[in-house]
């Protein structure tokens, strides 16, 4: 990782590495997450899973457990007063698991006790008979047809096809593979949490939850308890780390029922195991790529199928599917396709959101086959991404103009100009080699290999979803308070709210009030999209508060309003010479303005899979440097350089944080972390066993921000956040393949794949 | 939980309740609890006796580690250039934290066939001791470990200490996980060679029930070869020596590995550390 001395400031507004407000407490570990909150008299909730992939629950018996001292109420699917079942697109997840249960750790009971011991004790004692059936466990069964359903809504969640341009075009060059993703974990580090308090009359409950989408969950929730929403009260907790998995809906039903339930707070948190089994995950994808291409490289056709496992119930997967496959073609120039998508339900366990959303999958497939054209043409991995780089302007293949800025050949150029580290030196340290601390090898084992990834990714969501964001901006008594009901999970929102506030208004003292639903929905801290949306929001805010200081300093001063700009922390009239600090202006004036940032529509897709269904684009190049120990199949990433589409820095510290993370998350999925399935079981629910990169896996990240200001966006930057973590994995596996002269076609790559 | 102030306390304590277990640094024993796997009711603390935390020369050829002395303490000197298979499987352990805490006495209560420091003290013939209220044994790391998390310690004894011999020799450790460091071994070897006797020692973990001592490689080396302080090991000799020493463990599939991968990665590390041991 690189090193980042923070610069003296003089004043934390737009473009400046202001530091988090919480990231001293965040160090010191005097942050309060959600895991930290307590409530007088308050109760602990916990959930029953089922051990089994699938089976018909028989009975339910709840008796002995009900009768331990200690224990207040246990509650079963016969408790939900509501809609019986969840669901972020398709409401289809039972809150708990009625005549079946369809994946391992689906909940099937609750309760609340005095103790978390108890809680234990307890749930133990609730008697389930089972009859296990055989699970669905392969996608491909599913797609023919000869599995019976395993839910009402049967075995496909969605099946996509894209036909564009034509279909018998071939060329000269074919490559194709097969490739597989294995399914990631987003292991967040703030386990899931909650703490319900109920109204003293019982008729409402208020949730401290750590969340992304604090509106989507209220939505969910009021409704399975069945009660007005604005009876159900949302404020985010302290939420360490999200990426996905904070999307859907965990323990907010269950933690709310107990509470009205029991009529006192309940606590209920996860543990790591736990949390596993508690939230969704990356699909599991298989794709088949064939390209077509002329000699000289330039793609012609490419043909495509993929297949999402999404486990057990839809979450997001109609979603995902539909991202990965209309990012079939990458950032390339592309004029004819066949796209077949499936998104399949099973006994696995539920798949969803995690950062690249899709995307990630589809690039591993599509950047593999790039290396195979320029092996067929004779090509550099620089040049054969060159020649076919998207430029602005360019049909995608669902038809949609690409009307975002699209610096796909800068990326790679940028990215190409990184010098590439030192060679490794013959008595170089053995920690630092493939093995690490293991001490496995000495330099003369290594061989070292260079690849290339590039990537496209949506940004905001897609299919003509309106996913606006709210903002209220204050001020009073030269105070700026900003309201939104942005999710913060460690993504810096609540950094950057203030700088915007003091770059548009000339007010140094920013106070972002309690994040909750007392406002309108910001959507989801996800799809890259706060900076943009909620940013967007926020700036719209303040322009409406700055209109006003304006209106009430012209009057005052007779100057059209129009004349007045804000300079620093001052209000000049840009062709008079008045001039006056902001914070003498507004002495005495109270405004509040509320402002809603709506990105352009966009459109579902037809049966062809045509449509401009996305809403904008951000473009990112990496290239890994890698030792191989090809012995061993030990790997260690030596470096990743990086020049990414980013639109304008807001904030170098906080983007640098978010490729550096990114990086690290690409490099897991790559080499390492792997949630193992086997028979619809999750073999390895513990960070024992489900490996996360440490310092010593941690490569060096050179990374250049391309700065070209995005005139859709409201600020001119693009979201950040996701592609950072998507071309980097395939970089990685194609600088193996590149050390060891071997195809690899499946992702996390593993020590027998490299080396038997 | 007694906290025992010297080891005459704890003994007492192991005898006074037939239930009791020790913690040293609790980083197995913990684990174990919170995942409910364990429910003791009355736990010994040994980490305040400080006779357990010592490392002395009983001898001129022995050097004696107490069972408390924590991983981060082996890492470095003086153990270090005296036992450095000893010092590197340490630093293999955990995390800093996990090593400021976890012990000897620990990787040898636990007894799992994945326990870094074990097969070092395979290689060395290490020898443990033992003590209870009542009695005194010393019993060779080869007759301790008996199985997967099985060993012939009794529960009113407590493991007081382990002899390495000092060798004139080179020794070394190689652990293969998944990721750069802290990971729990998918296979790995410790090799002593003794330039005294000519001898080479060889002990494998993660691939069998117990650590493996390759006792049949062993003797084909000192057959097919002479060995002394300043032989080449030929490539073709190390080839050998890692397949035979492959042949020797019984690795198993699981969710880390596969027995393949763990037979060819033992090919390797014996191979690779015997040529380091005469590089
Ligand atoms: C995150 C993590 C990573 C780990 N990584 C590794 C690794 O890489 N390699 C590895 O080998 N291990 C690893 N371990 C396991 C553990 O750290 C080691 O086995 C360590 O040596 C245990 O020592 P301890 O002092 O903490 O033992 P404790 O947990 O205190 O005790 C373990 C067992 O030994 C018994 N015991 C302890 N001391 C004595 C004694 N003096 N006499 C008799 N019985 C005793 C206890 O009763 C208990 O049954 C890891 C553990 C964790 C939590």
């Amino acid at each position: 990782m690189s090193t980042t001395k923070v610069e003296q400031r003089e004043r934390d507004i737009l473009g400046v590495s202001a530091i988090r407000p919480d990231g001293a407490a965040k160090v010191t570990g005097d942050f309060s997450f959600t895991s930290d909150m307590n409530a007088e008299n308050m109760l602990w909730g916990a959930t029953l899973r089922s051990p089994h992939p699938y089976a018909r629950i028989v009975s339910i018996d709840t008796s002995r457990a009900l009768a331990l001292p200690g224990v207040h109420c246990v509650i079963t699917a016969d408790d939900v007063p509501g809609k019986p079942t969840y669901g972020l697109i398709s409401s289809d997840q039972p809150v708990f698991a009625r005549d079946y249960v369809r994946y391992m750790g689906e909940p099937v009971a609750a309760l609340a006790a005095d103790h978390p011991e108890t809680c234990r004790r307890a749930l133990a004692l609730i008697d389930i008979e089972y009859e296990v059936l055989k699970p669905l466990t392969n996608a491909e069964d599913a797609i023919a047809g000869s599995f019976p359903p395993i839910h009402p809504d049967g075995n496909i969640i969605r099946h996509q096809r894209i036909v564009r341009g034509d279909q018998s075009a071939t060329g000269p060059i074919i490559v194709e593979g097969e490739y597989e993703i294995g399914m990631q974990d987003q292991a967040f580090l703030g386990l899931e949490a909650a703490l319900a308090i109920p109204d003293s009359h019982g008729k409402g409950v208020e949730l401290h939850v750590a969340t992304q989408w604090l509106h989507e969950d209220l939505g969910q929730i009021s409704a399975c308890l069945d009660l007005p929403p604005q009876n159900v009260r949302l404020i985010l907790g302290g939420v360490g780390g999200a990426f996905g998995a904070r999307e859907d809906i965990s323990l907010q039903v269950h933690c709310c029922l107990l509470a009205l339930k029991a009529g006192r707070p309940i606590k209920m948190q996860y543990g790591r195991e736990e949390s596993f089994f508690g939230h969704v995950h990356r699909h599991p994808a298989k794709i088949f790529m064939r390209h077509y291409a002329q000699s000289d490289g330039r793609i012609i056709k490419i043909e495509a199928r993929f297949v999402f496992d999404g486990g057990a119930y839809t979450s997001t997967s109609p979603a995902v599917l539909i991202n990965g496959i209309t990012h079939t073609q990458g950032p390339y120039k592309c004029d004819n396709a066949t796209v077949d998508g499936w998104a399949i339900r099973t006994n696995n366990p539920p798949c969803g959101a995690m950062r690249g959303f899709g995307v990630v999958q589809a690039c591993f497939a599509h950047e593999s086959q790039m290396d195979k054209i320029a092996t067929a043409a004779g090509l550099s991995a620089v040049d054969v991404r060159l020649i076919n780089a998207m430029e602005t302007g360019d049909t995608l293949i669902t038809g949609q103009a690409m009307e975002s800025i699209a610096p796909v050949a800068r990326c790679i150029i940028e990215t190409d100009h990184i010098p590439l580290p030192a060679p490794l030196a013959a008595n170089a340290h053995e920690l630092l080699l493939p093995g690490g601390s293991g001490l496995t090898a000495s330099a003369s084992h290594i061989v070292r290999g260079v690849g290339w990834g590039v990537s496209m990714k949506n940004l905001m969501y897609s299919e003509g979803f309106d996913d606006f964001a709210t903002a209220r901006c204050s001020i009073k008594e030269g105070v700026v308070y900003l309201k939104f009901a942005t999710s913060e999970v460690g993504q810096g929102f609540v950094t950057l709210a203030p700088q915007i506030a003091r770059s548009v208004l000339g007010l140094d003292d920013v106070v972002v009030e309690p994040i909750d639903t007392q406002i309108g929905s910001a959507g989801s801290t996800s799809a890259s999209r706060q900076t943009w949306m909620s940013g967007g929001a926020v700036d719209g805010a303040c322009r409406l508060v700055r209109e006003q200081i304006f209106q009430h300093v012209g009057k005052q001063n007779n100057i059209d309003p129009l004349r007045l700009v804000i300079e620093g922390t001052d209000i000049i009239d840009q062709i008079g010479t008045f001039r006056i600090a902001v914070r003498e202006a507004i002495d005495g004036l109270s405004i509040s303005e509320t402002f809603e940032h709506h990105h352009k529509p966009t459109e579902e897709l037809d049966e062809n899979g045509q449509g401009n269904c996305h809403t904008a684009f951000a473009f990112v190049a990496h290239r890994a440097v890698v030792d191989v120990d090809p012995e061993l199949g030990l790997v260690k990433v030596v470096q990743i350089a990086t020049a990414q589409d980013v639109g304008r820095v807001l904030n170098p510290l906080s983007a640098l944080g978010q490729i550096e993370g990114g990086i690290a998350q690409g490099l897991g999925l790559a080499v390492m972390e792997e949630i193992v399935i086997q028979d619809g079981k999750v073999r390895n629910p513990s960070f024992t066993d489900y490996l996360l990169p440490t310092t010593l896996d941690a490569p060096d990240v050179v990374a250049k921000m391309i700065e070209e200001y995005e005139p859709q966006a409201p600020l001119g930057a693009k979201g950040i956040g996701e592609p950072p973590c998507i071309s980097v994995t395939p970089a990685i596996v194609a600088a193996i393949r590149d050390a060891i002269a071997k195809d690899l076609h499946r992702i996390p790559v593993r020590p027998q794949d490299i080396c038997l | 939980m007694i906290v025992a102030k010297n080891l005459e306390a704890a003994l007492f304590a192991l005898r006074e309740h037939d239930d009791a277990r020790v913690i040293q640094g609790g980083t197995d024993l913990m684990v174990e609890i919170n995942f409910n796997h364990l429910k003791p009711t009355t736990m010994v603390s040994l980490r305040h006796i400080p006779e357990l935390r010592t490392i002395t020369r009983p001898d001129s050829n022995t050097i004696s580690i107490g069972s408390g002395v924590p991983y981060s303490q082996l890492e470095i000197e003086p153990v270090a250039s005296v036992l450095p298979a000893l010092a590197q499987a340490s630093r293999t352990v955990g995390s800093p934290q996990i090593r400021a805490a976890g012990s000897l006495g620990g990787n040898l209560g636990t007894c799992s066939p994945a326990g870094d420091t074990l097969p070092v003290m395979f290689a060395l013939d290490a020898n443990i001791h033992l003590q209870s209220a009542d009695s005194q044994r010393t019993v060779s790391i080869h007759q301790f470990m008996t199985g997967v998390k099985r060993n012939v310690k009794r529960q009113d004894e407590i493991i007081t200490a382990v002899d390495f011999p000092i060798i004139d020799g080179w020794q070394g450790y190689s652990k293969v996980g998944v990721r750069n460091a802290m990971v729990i071994s998918v296979a790995s070897a410790c090799l002593v060679a003794d330039h005294e006797s000519g001898d080479v020692r060889l002990a494998l973990g993660s691939v069998g029930p117990t650590i493996i001592r390759c006792r049949e490689t062993e003797q084909w080396l000192k057959d097919n070869t002479s060995l002394t302080r300043n032989s080449v090991i030929s490539p073709d000799i190390a080839r050998e020596f890692g397949a035979r020493a492959s042949r020797e463990c019984s690795p198993i599939d699981d969710h880390r590995s596969t027995a393949q991968y763990r037979r060819h990665a033992i090919s390797i590390l014996a191979a690779r550390l015997l040529q380091k041991a005469y590089a």
